[in-house]
């Protein structure tokens, strides 16, 4: 809940910096856009949404993927670390905040429900999206499927162990 | 120019894709301090479309609008990828998974995902049904479960060396070995 108290916190105060109305300000999240654009044409041309490239990867067949994910992390760590070292401030001007991930027993009972699905449909919830914009119409009915679970986990968190 | 084209057609490389998947994270902090996790808009979703009255789904998502505008950018980008940057050759698959596969009546190399498993046609059959909505199921239910996904822990947290992202990731991978290499094999005979 505090991830989102904080997230709230900071949207607003871009908009008063801004000073936006409503309107100019869902045309400001536009630029997420752009990123995702950039974002998906990455999954499409590096077959990352391949459901085979996914196979290859739990089977080691193939490097492609965990050179892939290893390169991500790399370059996510160092920008992250020069970031925190030089205080680089957003182009807002405010201090970037990364709230920090919590433990919980989910992250194991959850890590693995989710990697079973993940080799099943051969993608992560990123490469689901990415699927319907390759054409691959049929994916809705995997989002539909993935909606209801997310639902459904809502449903039983308090029954759940975490 | 020709030569440009058709280097950026061809696929991709993985330092190239890794590269610039990794620099999505600070991109995402610096133009709005925005932590990178795309799983967290399923639960956007449902508290915009069915709420019903859970209190993991009664929070303002409006004000996380920003990450479904990122997705439907991710839409777009790969809608851009496929009809106007496509990759004229057939794609690439190791040669013993190919076997394996086409062992199991899989014979349709040629798209990103096999149809004989992911299509409406595919649904119902006992093999594609699991795939499909067993499997989405499992994504949409892990992930909330596992409190993110590949970008939300093995990117965004391993980056921020977040040591619970790391038991996930792990989790994450060991669910993955098991399926593929223990359970699928016995599903995908199910014609």
């Amino acid at each position: 809940m505090s991830l989102i108290e904080q997230k709230n916190i900071s949207t607003e105060k871009i908009a008063t910096h801004n000073n936006a109305t409503v309107k100019e300000n869902n045309f400001h999240l536009l630029k997420y856009s752009l990123v995702g654009i950039v974002f998906g044409i990455v999954f499409v041309k590096a077959e990352i949404i391949s459901w085979f490239r996914i196979q290859e990867m739990f089977k080691l067949q193939s490097f492609h993927m965990y050179g892939v994910i290893g390169t991500a992390v790399v370059v996510a760590a160092l920008s992250v670390a020069l970031i925190k070292k030089f205080k680089i401030k957003t182009i807002g001007g405010e201090a970037v905040v990364i709230t920090n991930k919590p433990f919980t027993k989910g992250n194991i009972y959850g890590g693995l429900l989710f990697g079973l699905g993940w080799a099943m449909t051969g993608a992560c919830p990123g490469p689901l999206f990415a699927q319907i914009g390759a054409g691959i119409g049929s994916i809705v009915v995997v989002i539909a499927s993935a909606l209801l679970g997310t639902w459904t986990y809502g449903y039983f968190k308090e029954q759940l162990p975490h | 120019m020709q030569h440009l084209v058709s280097i950026i057609s061809a696929p991709w490389p993985w330092y190239i894709a890794g590269a610039l998947i990794g620099l999505t994270v600070p991109t995402l902090l610096l133009i709005g301090n925005k932590t990178f996790g795309i799983s967290s808009n399923l639960r956007h979703l449902c508290a915009a479309c069915f709420p019903s009255n859970i209190s993991f789904f009664k929070y303002d998502w409006k004000k996380e609008a920003w990450n479904l505008f990122f997705v439907g950018g991710i839409i777009i980008g790969a809608f851009i990828a496929t009809y106007l940057l496509a990759n004229p050759q057939a794609i690439i698959i190791h040669p013993s998974l190919q076997a394996d596969l086409t062992q199991l009546g899989i014979t349709d190399f040629n798209h990103l995902l096999p149809n004989e498993l992911f299509s409406f046609k595919a649904l119902f059959t006992l093999r594609g049904f699991i795939l499909m909505v067993v499997g989405g199921f499992l994504v949409g239910f892990g992930t909330r479960y596992a409190n993110g996904c590949t970008s939300g822990h093995s990117i965004m947290g391993l980056s921020n060396l977040q040591w619970p992202s790391l038991v996930a990731t792990i989790c994450f991978m060991l669910g993955g070995f098991i399926m593929t290499n223990f359970i699928l094999p016995f599903i995908l005979q199910l014609k």
